[in-house]
């Protein structure tokens, strides 16, 4: 796949509040279940990279998805918070994202 | 909509994470090699692995061991991609099984 070092295709920046979209379809979904609808900022931009559910049909992948590594507050995903600085980090395309105001 | 059978994270219940190492068996490394020289050759990618692991029976993917799933996996792609049919790879596992005995 390489290492992104553009990331053109992308619609947030860092610190950008984003909201998760609750979405399924078949297919090779690389976001969790877990964190579908979830509420969070953008913690890094990672840069463009092909698309892996488009890979996932033998198709060529493109247009690149900007990858994010997005972070949630521990207490939005799982409900109870054992330290309230905890943060869940996941890595998200920007199909996949809404932003917040 | 539903969780796939592969997308456990966050589920209570599943216990500790196994960490201690096992050692792999010879079809296990051979799974694997076969594996890589899919990929070097362009033939199929890990995101298609992937998608035939997760579409896979769900009953199925849970008795499998890891590499019984990569095998899977790869079986159902190469049918998929007309490289092989199921009739090649079952007349060819017959052919072991007479030649070496049950799996």
């Amino acid at each position: 796949m390489g290492r992104a070092v553009t990331a053109a295709a992308g619609r947030f920046k860092t610190g950008d509040r984003v909201k998760v979209k609750f979405e399924d379809r078949p297919g090779h979904l690389r976001t969790p279940w877990y964190i579908r609808g979830k509420s969070g900022w953008i913690e890094r931009v990672y840069g463009d990279f092909l698309n892996p559910e488009l890979l996932a049909f033998g198709k060529d992948g493109l247009p690149k998805k900007t990858l994010y590594l997005v972070a949630f507050d521990y207490s939005e995903v799982f409900g109870k918070s054992q330290g309230p600085k905890d943060k869940v980090l996941v890595d998200i395309y920007d199909h996949w994202l809404d932003a917040l105001a | 909509m539903a969780r796939g059978h592969h997308d456990v994270g966050g589920l209570p219940g599943a216990g500790a994470i196994e960490v201690t190492e096992h050692p792999l068996s010879d079809w296990e490394i051979l799974a694997d090699a076969v594996n890589q020289a899919l990929g070097a050759r362009g033939i199929k990618r890990t995101d298609e692995m992937r998608r035939a692991r997760e579409e896979m029976d769900s009953a199925a993917y849970r008795d499998m061991t890891y590499y019984e799933r990569w095998i899977a996996s790869i079986e159902a792609i190469l049918i998929e991609k007309n490289i092989l049919s199921k009739a090649e790879i079952d007349q060819k596992l017959a052919a072991f099984e007479s030649k070496w005995g049950e799996p």
